[in-house]
């Protein structure tokens, strides 16, 4: 963590001044080391906190859209329910089978928590404000995610119930398969910016044309096709509706998490959620300018105040989303990944270098590369979307 | 530094080394799991951060989901154990097999010139690796990306032109 913006107004150098206040005691090598105690402690405060809150969000929001009041008896507005939640979770008993693997049952929780928090470390909140500083560091984000699906097979095979085990071997197919079109729609941001290095990347979306269109990623033809198909993959690699198979609390019997109650049920869905803010947290970094703000004249807020509007704003998507969409079916979930999103991944790449090697036209040249990126980033979805519909057809059902 | 490097290299041969006496096949690809993971952390003491989060990525993310698919949808039984080494032919053949491969690697690793610089952390950035993967490396980079999107392009063909649901799949 460096030193912070030296040239930047009060608020915007706030959390470098209480960090630097809170350690200037300390000597030099000392020092280094409570900074990053306290980066890590201020991210999983600030997380663990957003995740309480989250948790009463969704509900208050799912209750808004489907015409009922959500949690509403547990203090103002329901607002104490996260902690009657958690009261719970930490007080029910911790059951673990027989049969089980009791050192693989254990540890499946807290390897698949602690790979999501890893993800927390190199996403950039604010101007200089990441935790760690990597060359790689979209890469490090991507490793420390698919590594969390070692995890979930841990759970579902370390409980020695069948039930666990399908479900695991399925939510691995899914994870799987959405964790390249994942990684295929942040590659042109790569190759755009020419860096991996995710503050750099925030760097590069800096500026305005004619002082008032940011240069974000989203706002280019390919950025905006890639950001679908990340936001897509983002919603199925967080286990979330329309993607949540994994555990459909009512159609299985919660899959891998079967055996599992009190606190390790809860880490489990602690992991969903940060996973989900870590993936919204990358969405933001790769495509809608990170904690840049939107229009010049709006720069005084400091940025990580839009870092967390712009989160804030995903997450309510991912949560509208789910009020909104019904559960896919497995193969469904399959098919939409290996024939429409990783093909329109793949053509996006061509689109996105296109866009890149286009960068010196100007003037009616440039109404062109519009055109073209255009049609680069729509024609696949038009044909592909036509694709995966043709011969499906109206479904009918005899038992239903 | 060099206590670091002990205690990982302790974590990645002992769990290797765990993984090859175990008897239950789903916990070797566990602690192979970890094995690979200790790789992934030598290659950070080394300071190669790309190489290892591309070892995390790769080996954790993806090979150990093969081996777990292949392991699951090939044995019979959960309780299936695997056969005693009892035969006396099956552990001369088994260490055979072992020396020669030990062999063949250590051949290899005895006659490649390898480069040893001075330096403890020779810190070559990503830029760095990319420029030399671009530039001296070029061909063999095009020729491995080429193959991945073969591979890439013939999965999306496979499910592309898998059979057509049939009209008796409803439910």
């Amino acid at each position: 963590m460096s030193a912070g913006p030296t040239d930047a107004h009060l608020l915007e150098r706030a959390p470098f001044l209480l960090r630097d206040w809170l350690t200037h005691a300390l000597p030099e090598p000392l020092r280094w080391f409570a900074n990053t105690l306290i980066a890590i402690a201020a991210i999983l405060a600030i997380f663990g906190t957003l995740f309480a809150l989250l948790t009463l969000v969704e509900r208050k929001v799912l209750g808004r859209v489907q015409n009922r009041p959500g949690p509403n008896r547990t203090g103002w507005f329901g607002i104490l329910q996260p902690v009657a939640d958690g009261i719970k979770m930490l007080t029910k008993e911790d059951i673990v089978p027989r049969a089980a693997d009791p050192l693989l049952h254990f540890l499946a929780p807290v390897a698949l928590l602690g790979f999501s928090v890893l993800t927390f470390a190199v996403i950039p909140y604010g101007r200089d404000l990441v935790a760690v500083r990597l060359d790689a560091g979209v890469l490090y984000f991507f490793a420390a995610g698919s590594a969390t699906e070692l995890s979930i097979f841990m759970a579902g095979w370390s409980s020695n119930n069948k039930y666990a085990l399908v479900a695991a071997m399925r939510a691995l197919a899914q994870l799987i398969s959405y964790e390249l079109p994942l990684l295929l729609s942040a590659v042109p941001v790569v190759l755009a910016a020419g860096t991996l290095s995710a503050p750099d990347i925030v760097e590069s979306q800096g500026g305005f044309t004619w002082g008032f269109v940011p240069h974000w990623h989203v706002f280019t033809p390919w950025g905006a096709a890639a950001f679908l198909v990340f936001f897509i993959s983002a919603l199925s690699e967080s286990n979330r509706s329309p993607f949540d198979l994994p555990e459909a609390e009512s159609e299985l019997i919660a899959g891998h998490l079967t055996e599992y109650s009190g606190f390790k049920y809860a880490l489990f869905f602690m992991a969903e959620y940060f996973g989900m803010c870590s993936l919204c947290g990358m969405a933001v970094t790769l495509f809608l300018g990170g904690w840049q703000a939107p229009l010049a004249a709006l720069e005084f807020i400091p940025s990580y105040a839009w870092f967390a509007l712009k989160l804030c704003a995903l997450l309510l998507v991912f949560i509208w989303i789910r009020a909104t969409l019904p559960r896919l079916r497995m193969d469904q979930l399959t098919r939409f990944a290996w024939k429409f999103l990783v093909p329109l991944a793949l053509v996006n790449l061509a689109a996105s270098a296109f866009w890149s090697l286009s960068f010196g036209w100007a003037g009616p040249m440039q109404a062109l590369r519009w055109a073209i990126g255009i049609a680069l980033a729509v024609g696949p979805f038009v044909l592909l979307g036509r694709r995966l519909g043709a011969g499906i057809g109206p479904r009918t059902y005899r038992y239903a | 530094m060099s206590a670091a490097l002990a205690i990982v290299a302790l974590a990645t041969l002992g769990s290797a080394a765990a993984a090859m006496l175990g008897r239950s096949l789903l916990r070797s690809i566990f602690m192979l799991a970890v094995s690979w993971a200790g790789v992934a952390a030598f290659y950070m003491w080394a300071g190669a951060q790309f190489v290892a989060f591309a070892q995390v990525l790769i080996y954790l993310g993806a090979i150990s989901m093969v081996a777990l698919f292949a392991v699951l949808l090939t044995r019979q039984s959960r309780d299936e154990a695997p056969p005693p080494p009892a035969a006396l032919r099956r552990a001369i053949l088994a260490v055979v097999a072992a020396a020669g491969v030990a062999a063949v690697l250590l051949w290899a690793v005895a006659h490649s010139p390898l480069a040893v610089s001075g330096s403890l952390a020779p810190a070559t950035s990503v830029r760095q690796l990319g420029f030399d993967l671009m530039g001296r490396h070029a061909a063999a980079l095009l020729v491995v990306g080429v193959l991945l999107t073969i591979a890439l392009l013939g999965a999306v063909v496979l499910a592309a032109d898998g059979a057509q649901e049939r009209p008796g799949d409803e439910p």
